[in-house]
């Protein structure tokens, strides 16, 4: 019987984690949660009122609606292009002797280490206007004038894939650990050409892979801060952004904790179903 | 051992300048000699880097990132090992729970945990305080510290401790000589990911901090937002060559790849 | 001409040579094993039968044909892999279906084709199951299924057995060798389990560091080994080591035993062999007494360690029902003449 056993030893030891983290996650996270249900005034600032109004005015607003609608587009396209070379590449390495592979591997993974505001202003200075971009172009002479991809859309896009692609590679490189290097050679021998070993052996087996790496590098983007801000400045908002210019600027606290609600939700939403999406697909299939 | 055909190693190696490029960037443009933001084509000079020392805004920002990191490093190994153990070792009600409650500020975007904390400090007067920037990484790195724990801690078998048990050893000297050695290359690694992590992390603290507090990826994303020179290159520079070397002994300890899996 | 050939087969990897110069010739519907210890390159030489490793020098041919250097996925032959490698994605059906598929047999047929292969191996009711939830044995047959389907005109095994435990082992042994029997298929095991070997095969090669130590049907291999490493790796053995004194008779320890000395001259250095079993353990008194130093009871037999004028010796008796001997114990030793081979190779 559990009641008789009980054994305190485990609360023991996680109680430390646990009484930390619902003083210093739990308070703070519900008390945003109350915040964005206050409403706020630009002279006596907040109100201490219930009130969905924040989410209506996020909600309702067309100036919000772009905001979210290219921070999802950004995820989207993001984590199409990590997965078109993420994936290619992680093979590659798995591919590589074991010497050539751990050097890469620490090539491509390493940059991860490195702060996002180091890698995104090596971005800015290849996209500024004095960058290697005008001189390459103009070197080929695509154009006379200098070319920047500093405050666009492309180059957020561009800068993204590279901070982010790193978690696509280690992903696909983890399942394709997994596979068993014999049941390629099983194909081949039952007559499989390499290319239908590769679309039906190897990428089957790396699709958990593949699909929790997409989780992870959408989640990364539509939550990302440092980079949009750098490269895609004030001109391109982003949700992360947005909700900082509402705190630190405009110092609309309870509508900034409004858009930070509605983007933990959306995340938690993406991740947990996900989550199980892949779970009821592939627990039947894989140990 | 099959052999790679030209066109995945072509890819291979557009992937890997992708990669490399804008760290190329960052450290080409810090050797410049000109006063503005140029390729070094005249020749390499170091007047950015010593540039640096005129600027002790980084220099201190640099020592309180140190410092920021190594508390809550320290910290979140305290939490997460004795934690690990529970969960990895024992069934009890409620594990799941707790095991996803630790594991949670993952799934929580930054900037989450930046609007909270900053009005959560705020309100109860710790507002801008180095306890209330130390105590939001600890929550922000726990997690990486809890997953190496608890992937060195899954696969430990009880046998050597029984042993040990039995050999006379009490629970605390079979702990401290048995249990802790078996996981302490997930424990170190742990730290020193927890370490790098909260070195790094710009956007909760860029809610956090204040002007007393600034840490260096705050301190430089200020800076930029201001202006893009060779001065913040050369910061930038001295930042990836540390990195890189704490990278090596991260990769020493316990496998890059091994780190990263599921990181994020 | 016979239907499989090795010609001169030779692999290096670099400095280390795996396979250095192997010639075999196996007929239609043979069983052959290769034979030894690990790197003795038997799983090497399977490997460029299948054609995932090229040799270095040296011709395959197949039924008259050079299929030296044909692709993998050409040829057609019929492999079980030692973790099985089965598609985890795909269930035992599927599986058994895929080489089918590859050679564009229609949906319905080569559904009907992966049943009975299934039927074959006696899986029928675990068709639609993924890997993972079949034990081990199962495993091996749905990989078994897998790779007869496509009736091969080889059939490759390496070491399709070592992942099951004993008994299961003895079980599929049998099983695999009837089934091999009926279908005909020209079979080729790699093993290191001599047990596994001589239960199954029609003829064995032995290997060693890369060369062939010696080709024979199991019971010569075991009756008649050429060589002390076949005599010792091919069951167990007592080596003795001694001198020719005369012809017709060996020194062992001032000991001279009679045996067919043959070729080897007077004062040559020989090995004589000779198996646990061809002893006979007894009271009645012979010349060679011995010491019982430990007795160990194994069921359907006992195992002796004496030490006698000869040295140290194992001896394995037939259990008649009847008490052993117990350590201690004085006894007189017998073998029929026959029953010791000399090599001419010193140990």
């Amino acid at each position: 019987m559990p009641t008789k056993n009980f054994n305190k030893t485990p609360y023991a030891l996680t109680a430390p984690g646990v009484l930390f983290f619902t003083a210093l996650l739990g308070a703070p996270v519900v008390m945003t949660f109350v915040l964005s249900l206050h409403s706020y005034d630009f002279t006596t600032g907040i109100q201490s009122d219930w009130t969905l109004a924040n989410y209506a005015d996020v909600l309702g607003d067309s100036y919000f609606h772009k905001i979210f609608a290219r921070t999802f587009g950004l995820g989207l396209l993001v984590t199409a292009i990590c997965v078109l070379i993420g994936v290619p590449e992680a093979y590659v390495l798995s591919r590589l002797s074991s010497r050539w592979r751990s050097i890469f591997l620490l090539v491509v993974l390493g940059p991860l280490l490195i702060s996002v505001v180091v890698r995104t202003l090596g971005w800015a200075l290849l996209f500024g206007g004095n960058g290697i971009l005008t001189m390459i172009a103009q070197a080929l002479g695509f154009s006379d004038e200098p070319v920047s991809l500093m405050f666009t859309f492309t180059g957020m896009t561009i800068a993204l894939v590279h901070v982010l692609v790193p978690f696509m590679v280690i992903s696909v490189w983890a399942s394709l650990q997994k596979i068993d290097p014999q049941s390629e050679d099983a194909a081949l021998s039952l007559g499989a050409s390499k290319f239908t070993v590769l679309r039906r052996i190897t990428l089957p087996q790396a699709m958990p892979g593949i699909l929790s790496g997409s989780i992870i590098v959408f989640a990364l983007t539509a939550s990302a801060f440092a980079t949009p801000a750098i490269i895609g400045g004030r001109r391109m908002k982003v949700v992360a952004t947005a909700a900082y210019d509402e705190y630190l600027s405009t110092l609309n606290w309870p509508l900034g904790a409004t858009i930070a609600v509605l983007l933990l939700l959306a995340n938690i939403v993406i991740i947990v179903s996900f989550n199980k999406l892949i779970e009821r697909r592939y627990a039947k299939v894989f140990e | 051992m099959r052999k790679l055909g030209p066109v995945a190693l072509i890819f291979h190696t557009l992937f890997v300048i992708f990669i490399l490029a804008p760290l190329a960037m960052v450290i080409a443009v810090s050797f410049t000699d000109k006063g503005y933001l140029s390729l070094p084509t005249d020749g390499l000079s170091l007047r950015w880097f010593y540039a640096i020392l005129d600027n002790p805004s980084f220099i201190d920002a640099f020592w309180m990132s140190v410092w920021l990191a190594f508390i809550s490093a320290s910290i979140a190994v305290i939490i997460a090992v004795p934690a690990a153990l529970a969960i990895a070792r024992a069934k009890f009600a409620g594990r799941d729970v707790i095991a996803a409650f630790l594991l949670s500020p993952l799934m929580i975007p930054h900037l989450v945990l930046g609007v909270a904390f900053l009005q959560f400090y705020s309100r109860i007067g710790l507002g801008g305080s180095f306890y209330g920037l130390a105590a939001a990484h600890v929550i922000l790195v726990t997690p990486y510290a809890l997953r190496l724990a608890l992937a060195s801690a899954t696969g430990l078998s009880t046998d050597a401790e029984h042993a040990a048990l039995t050999l006379g050893a009490n629970k605390f000297v079979v702990f401290r000589k048995i249990t802790l050695p078996l996981i302490l290359p997930g424990v170190a690694g742990g730290w020193l990911l927890s370490f790098i992590t909260s070195f790094d992390e710009l956007t909760m603290s860029v809610f956090v901090a204040s002007p007393t507090t600034q840490t260096l990826p705050v301190r430089m994303y200020h800076h930029i937002t201001q202006t893009i020179d060779p001065l913040i290159a050369s910061v930038s520079t001295v930042l990836i060559v540390l990195t890189f070397a704490l990278m090596m002994i991260l990769d020493r300890f316990y496998g890059l790849d091994k780190v990263f899996v599921g990181k994020g | 001409m016979s239907f499989l050939r090795f010609e001169s087969l030779k692999k290096e990897f670099g400095k280390f040579v795996a396979v250095r110069d192997m010639s075999l010739d196996v007929e239609r519907g043979e069983f052959i094993s290769l034979l030894g210890p690990s790197g003795c390159g038997k799983t090497t030489t399977l490997q460029m039968v299948a054609g995932l490793l090229q040799p270095t020098s040296g011709r395959i041919l197949l039924d008259g044909k050079d299929i030296t250097n044909m692709r993998p996925d050409k040829r057609g032959l019929g492999i079980v892999f030692q973790s099985y490698a089965l598609f985890p994605h795909m269930t035992a059906t599927e599986n058994v279906a895929f080489g089918l598929e590859m050679r564009g047999v229609g949906k319905a047929d080569r559904l009907a084709r992966a049943h009975a292969a299934l039927e074959q191996v006696r899986l029928s009711q675990f068709a639609h199951r993924y890997p993972k939830d079949m034990s081990g044995g199962q495993r091996q047959r749905v990989a078994l299924a897998r790779a007869l389907v496509i009736e091969p005109p080889v059939l490759l095994l390496d070491e399709p057995l070592s992942n099951l435990d004993a008994k299961l082992r003895e079980e599929m042994r049998i099983e695999l060798r009837l089934l091999q029997q009926d279908i005909g298929v020209t079979t080729i095991l790699v093993t290191h389990d001599q047990e596994e070997a001589l239960s199954m095969s029609d003829r064995i090669v032995v290997m060693q560091q890369g060369d062939v130590a010696q080709i024979a049907a199991p019971l010569d291999l075991y009756e008649r080994p050429t060589n002390t490493f076949v005599s010792d790796f091919v069951g167990t053995t007592n080596l003795l080591t001694g001198q020719v004194s005369q012809p017709g008779k060996v020194s062992v320890k001032g000991t001279d035993i009679d045996v067919d000395t043959a070729s080897a001259g007077v004062g040559a250095h020989v090995t004589l062999s000779i198996r646990p079993e061809k002893f006979r353990l007894s009271d009645e008194k012979s010349n060679q007494e011995v010491r019982i130093d430990a007795a160990i009871f194994l069921g359907s037999s006992w195992l002796y360690r004496v030490t006698g004028q000869l040295g140290e010796l194992f001896i394995t008796q037939p259990n008649t029902g009847a008490a052993g001997y117990a350590k201690g114990d004085t006894a007189f030793l017998d073998w029929p003449k026959g029953a010791l081979t000399l090599f001419e190779d010193a140990v």
